[in-house]
């Protein structure tokens, strides 16, 4: 008997013993929780920009002791979550990460619709959400109805408007003519770039003498490529996903397709995109772009050190900046006290790899919108915010 | 013209991915919800290969084909053989052999994502214009169009002319029967499934020579395979082969004459429009 309870209280105390020690080595990291899709079909871009992206401010936070804040240095630790894809999954997750892991700060979600889906989830338990991949017209009604929602990309009109511009701007100068063929996936994003597009082209004094869509998955461009090589444009703009913006580019470069303007919306700024084309990627437009510096040089080749992923050129310098932010400004908070946090995030700007970037308003004031591949860097050719953009080229060839 | 040649094409890049799906519901009665994850496997293969040698990726057919015929065979022996043991009918074996291979299907992908990591892989290969009738065509689709014709035309021989495939076509005409004349259904069958399997790995090694993939796009494979199985009868390769073409001819003309947007729509119209007026498929045997 009396040895069954020595054993007894033993256990307990063992038990509560590392109980209390556990609670001791939580305190010393910060929780970052990172929800996204690490299987279904988003998963590819998500690869490439979301997870990455974090794993890279974790590595190069805790290289240097962790985050200064006032009890000490800490540590991050990421706590990732696999959505799959679907919307109703990472409203799980996040609804997980707040209540059962009661992570400190819980980083926006991959894709727009996701980030709309979870919107209410962060709201209720308090956590800023700092978006990075959202690009909606909606973004006034739900900065105002969600306080503690920042957007940091631009809105679908921007990123068509932007797209239209730059071939205005070439047709205003001699380079092409006004004849524009366009085409979409028939998704989401495509639908809304294309129909906010139509109106826009009409203004820009363009003649649209091909559009059409095609249902995301389509396994052979043949016909459209043909059918759009046949009305004779002297522009060729894609609002596309990743598959078609590679299968679409592929069947041009078969048909030699005589535009001197071509433009591809998504996935064009992924560095496995000109690897593929190498030269037939040569002043390909698309959406995303950045300006080249050393300090954009080095992030590239951290990025890949520290993660094996080479980044992307729309996403990933736009996530970094993201961290950089958070860091600065868990730093001058001095603890994850999120209502504080909110506060620094609506009252200061933040100096970062792109720039000195403002989100007081809860909207990012500036980024870049289109990028052309010249020499094997996606140069940023327009965007808005900035003053400076890198010339744009005319498509000679495949 | 065009259209023909482009249907051609198309309807040989669907060919590769039903054929071994065929097999392997056909004979061997296994619903393989985990299809188009083999095919992605067979892709992946041929790109790790392609990006690690420079060698012609369809190389890799070498490697890949048996690798597959061993692990099918091993996934017949081991986790579809129990299932068949136990199932009472057909109805019942489809149903589980639906779970398990769905099952499957998660852990291959879990297993490609390990190894390979989420994002999109693809190579240029081949990715130059051949002239025919004046419209320029992609060598590498023109290639993978011949690799098809090969591998049905191999296929429909070896089912038609060898007493194994007599042997094959036997066990899917009636299992019941084909052991009462001393077949060894259990061996035909895992047969089948391996052969199924391996014949969708090579249909990825070529597809890979021009299509985008990612771990998780083994989905979009499976649907597709399955509706030209179906449409094309489950009893007879002839059937996926011959439906593949007209699904492929009739999408690239919805695509050139209509609108590119209905060719989803297009597909499943044929799809609906054949089972109505023929429910075993194409060739099926209606059940008696």
């Amino acid at each position: 008997m009396r040895r069954r309870e020595l054993l007894t209280y033993t256990a307990a105390a063992a038990l509560a013993g590392s109980i209390g020690l556990g609670a001791a080595n939580a305190q010393d990291t910060v929780k970052i929780g990172v929800v996204g899709p690490k299987t279904g079909v988003l998963a590819s871009g998500a690869a490439v920009t979301h997870f990455p992206s974090f794993k890279l401010w974790a590595h190069q936070v805790n290289e240097r002791g962790g985050l200064k804040l006032k009890g000490g240095q800490r540590k991050i630790e990421l706590i990732e979550y696999d959505d799959r894809s679907m919307p109703g999954e990472a409203i799980k997750a996040v609804e997980r990460l707040a209540s059962v892991d009661k992570v400190d700060y819980i980083m926006g979600v991959y894709a727009t619709g996701f980030n709309l889906a979870t919107a209410p989830i962060f709201a209720k338990y308090g956590y800023p959400q700092v978006t990075q991949a959202a690009v909606t017209d909606q973004m006034d009604t739900l900065t105002k109805r969600y306080p503690t929602l920042f957007f940091v990309q631009g809105s679908t009109t921007q990123f068509a408007t932007s797209a239209i511009q730059v071939l205005k701007q070439l047709k205003d100068a001699g380079k092409i003519g006004n004849k524009v063929a366009a085409v979409n996936v028939a998704d989401a994003f495509g639908i809304e770039l294309a129909n906010a597009g139509r109106p826009l082209f009409k203004q820009a004094g363009f003649e649209l003498v091909y559009d059409k869509s095609y249902p995301l998955g389509t396994q052979d461009y043949g016909p459209v490529i043909k059918a759009a090589k046949a009305a004779n444009p002297d522009a060729f703009v894609a609002w596309s996903y990743p598959p078609d913006t590679f299968g679409l580019a592929e069947q041009a470069k078969i048909e030699n397709l005589p535009v001197k303007a071509y433009y591809s919306a998504v996935a064009t700024a992924f560095p496995a995109f000109e690897k593929k084309y190498g030269k037939s990627a040569e002043n390909i437009l698309g959406a995303g772009g950045i300006q080249d510096s050393p300090a954009i040089r080095k992030f590239y080749a951290d990025h890949k050190a520290v993660t094996g992923v080479d980044a992307d050129y729309w996403g990933s310098p736009i996530y970094h900046a993201m961290t950089e932010i958070l860091t600065q400004t868990f730093e001058a908070v001095g603890s994850m006290d999120r209502q504080a946090i909110i506060a620094h995030l609506k009252s200061h700007k933040f100096k970062t790899l792109i720039g000195e970037v403002d989100i007081r308003n809860q909207k990012l004031d500036k980024f870049w919108t289109v990028g052309q591949w010249q020499n094997g860097f996606f140069h940023a050719v327009a965007g808005v915010g900035f003053d400076k953009y890198a010339p744009i080229q005319l498509k000679t060839g495949w | 013209m065009d259209i023909i040649i482009i249907g051609l094409l198309l309807g040989g890049t669907y060919a590769l991915m039903a054929m071994g799906l065929q097999l392997q519901y056909g004979v061997a009665r296994i619903m393989n919800l985990a299809n188009g994850e083999i095919l992605v496997c067979g892709a992946f293969g041929a790109i790790w290969f392609f990006t690690a040698s420079k060698l012609s990726p369809i190389y890799a057919v070498l490697f890949v084909v048996p690798l597959a015929f061993a692990a099918n065979w091993a996934i017949y022996q081991w986790m579809m053989l129990p299932l068949v043991k136990r199932a009472k009918n057909q109805g019942q074996l489809e149903v589980d052999s639906i779970l398990a291979t769905f099952g499957l299907s998660f852990f291959v992908i879990g297993i490609l994502l390990a190894v390979f990591g989420g994002e999109f892989l693809t190579y240029s290969y081949l990715a130059q214009p051949v002239r025919i009738f004046g419209e320029p065509y992609a060598l590498n689709r023109i290639a993978a169009f011949i690799g098809s014709a090969v591998l049905c035309a191999g296929l429909y021989a070896w089912l038609h002319w060898t007493r194994a495939g007599l042997t094959m076509r036997a066990v899917s005409v009636n299992p019941g029967a084909a052991g009462l004349v001393s077949i060894n259904v259990t061996r035909a069958s895992a047969l089948a499934f391996a052969l199924g399997g391996a014949v969708t790995a090579a249909g990825g090694v070529l597809l890979s020579m021009f299509l985008t993939f990612d771990a998780s796009l083994g989905v979009a494979f499976t649907l597709k395979a399955l509706i030209i199985v179906i449409m094309g009868g489950v009893n007879d390769v002839r059937g996926a082969i011959i439906a593949s073409f007209i699904l492929g001819l009739t999408e690239t003309a919805v695509a050139t004459l209509v609108d590119p947007g209905l060719t989803l729509a297009a597909a499943y119209i044929l799809f609906i429009v054949i089972l109505l007026v023929r429910p075993e498929g194409l060739f099926g045997r209606r059940a008696s």
